[in-house]
């Protein structure tokens, strides 16, 4: 709102403006999913962005699978709520963890982040800058089996190569499978794993002292609960006292994907959607973490390697003959 | 199959009694091993006067590792050398009167419960093993599948099998009496089997899982398989296993060996 009073300039509008242009620009986020076969990846993204990002999917048997390397699927979809549009690409793995021998399965994965990496940074020191597309993978979910006692090797050594790439979010996939005991044994035996092995998961960063207070109280529950995050997901409705819920019925019960008693599916949205739609330090700093410690790393590396080619040439030329 | 299914979970709650290898060393924190080591441990259960010897083998790091390649050569070796000590002790011309049998009647392969198909590793080991012992597959930790999903998976699971002609047990071409055939019928309609875990139930004991959205009750056949696995591993077809064990699988390996000597 403008004011006439004195000293007033009227820059104190300036977040307005900028939320209003971001509210029409959009926002961009990938997210990485990889996992085993029939952790229910595909259904938790369906159930976490209420839309379907897999209508036709084909689910290929064994002997297809003996075949196949891993795969890399990108799905985009534009999804809008109150006026704010956001251009989602869900980055799929098939074929992760499938093969007997998963030596090198996610070496495809790898190059698939330095790739997109490469081509941004190219884009970025290109001519036209203007309608760069941000592919880059900003956060990485990674599915833990609920049926093993913790992580397996394959998955300790994935998250160890890919921790400085990627923000890397556990996930405790169908989580219906476990008692509430079992779900803290898990946890706590997957939180002290991964920090023997020195691997760095994302975590969420405190609240500004200048946030609000609800939102340092959402922030303060969110980190005080115990990740990873335990979950379930389902596309089906299903008739809980009148209402119709998202939830898996079985002989014994419903499992309700949205009740904080079942599962932590709640917290791990709003985790997501903290990130994504706020123009707010976590946004940044989710996209930006990695972006700026890859890009200096990038350019560090192109600026060794063009010092070096500078010290073969120089190299050369005092060892070329008759030249003195 | 692959640590963290509910293996020794369930081979105590088949037996009732705390018969695995885990019960045996409890308070030890479970660590995935390197290689795939096969560990037995045998206990003399009775029921009504009637006495059994059990042995129970397990394969810890099964399936495990990165690199799974082969992880079923340990298992095989195993089983053949059975095989080979009953041999030894048939062709002595002063024959024991009762040879020790140390042969696996049994293998329960459990499958994790994905809903989709079965992994490769599932496919690679069954296939082998069924030729030379009696593979009971089972779904494990069942209760995270819907019933529609259970029906469904086990669909797949059946047509995969028959597609890469893997005969698990009970195998179709042994049925002798016809009444045999259609008690094998039903069971092999219902194979896979599930199971669910065992704890403690309610204010009727039940042997069952207690969750926020309800107990789970192990023996109540609308929630999980695990009487039909029972029924069919110990009352009904316990003889039936040892029997094809040595007609079938054994011969087998008694003809192979005979032959190669």
């Amino acid at each position: 709102q403008f004011s006439d009073s004195a000293g007033y300039v009227g820059f104190a509008n300036l977040p307005n403006q900028v939320h209003r242009k971001s509210v029409k620009k959009g926002f961009e986020f990938t997210l990485m999913v990889v996992g085993e076969s029939g952790l229910g990846k595909s259904t938790l993204i369906n159930s976490l962005f209420l839309t379907d990002l897999y209508p036709e999917r084909y689910i290929p048997g064994a002997a297809e699978k003996i075949e196949r390397t891993v795969q890399i699927e990108a799905s985009t979809v534009e999804i809008e709520e109150r006026g704010v549009k956001l251009r989602l690409t869900v980055v799929d793995t098939p074929g992760y963890g499938d093969a007997i021998n998963s030596q090198d399965c996610f070496k495809t994965i790898i190059q698939y982040i330095d790739n997109q990496f490469e081509r941004y940074l190219h884009d970025e020191s290109g001519l036209n800058r203007r309608h760069i597309i941000d592919n880059r993978v900003h956060c990485c979910f990674y599915f833990i089996s609920p049926f093993g006692h913790g992580l397996k090797p394959l998955d300790v050594e994935f998250m160890k190569a890919l921790h400085g790439k990627v923000n890397i979010v556990p996930v405790i996939a169908k989580a219906d499978t476990l008692t509430l005991k079992e779900r803290e044994r898990l946890k706590r035996r997957v939180l002290d794993e991964i920090s023997e092995h020195g691997i760095r998961i994302y975590q969420l960063p405190d609240a500004d002292s200048d946030e609000d207070e609800e939102f340092k109280e959402q922030t303060r529950v969110l980190k005080a609960s115990d990740i990873p995050f335990a979950v379930i997901g389902s596309n089906q409705l299903i008739e809980v006292k009148g209402k119709k819920i998202r939830g898996r019925l079985y002989p014994w019960g419903v499992v309700e994907v949205e009740n904080p008693e079942h599962n932590d599916f709640l917290k791990l949205r709003t985790m997501l959607v903290t990130e994504l739609h706020d123009l707010s330090e976590h946004f940044q700093l989710l996209k930006s973490r990695i972006g700026s410690a890859f890009y200096h790393e990038r350019k560090d590396l192109k600026l060794r390697r063009m010092q070096e080619m500078i010290a073969q040439m120089q190299a050369q030329m005092r060892m070329k003959p008759g030249d003195d | 199959g692959q640590s963290g299914l509910g293996k020794s979970t369930m081979v105590n709650t088949l037996f009732k009694s705390k018969v695995s290898r885990k019960a045996t060393q409890p308070g030890r924190e479970e660590r995935i091993p390197k290689t795939v080591q096969l560990q037995s441990v045998t206990h003399v259960i009775e029921e009504k006067g009637v006495k059994m010897k059990l042995t129970v083998t397990d394969t810890p790091g099964f399936g495990d590792q990165i690199n799974n390649e082969n992880c079923w050569d340990p298992i095989i070796k195993y089983i053949n050398e059975q095989y080979e000590r009953y041999l030894r002790e048939e062709i002595l011309i002063t024959r024991k009167r009762k040879i020790p049998d140390t042969r696996v009647h049994g293998c329960v392969y459990f499958v994790p419960p994905t809903g989709h198909w079965l992994r490769p590793l599932d496919l690679e080991f069954m296939r082998r093993l069924s030729k030379i012992v009696n593979v009971v597959p089972v779904i494990a930790k069942a209760d995270t599948l819907t019933l529609e999903e259970r029906a469904e998976f086990k669909q797949r699971i059946q047509r995969d099998l028959k597609a890469h002609a893997i005969s698990v047990y009970p195998q179709e071409d042994f049925d002798e009496d016809p009444d045999d055939r259609a008690l094998n019928d039903r069971i092999r309609e219902e194979n896979p089997v599930h199971r669910g875990g065992g704890g403690k139930g309610n204010g009727k004991r039940v042997l069952g899982r207690k969750t926020k959205w309800g107990i789970i009750e192990v023996e109540n056949p609308m929630h999980c398989e695990f009487p039909m696995l029972r029924d069919l591993l110990i009352r009904s077809h316990l003889q039936d296993l040892k029997d094809i064990t040595h007609n079938v699988h054994y011969e087998s390996y008694r003809v192979r060996r005979l032959n190669e000597s």
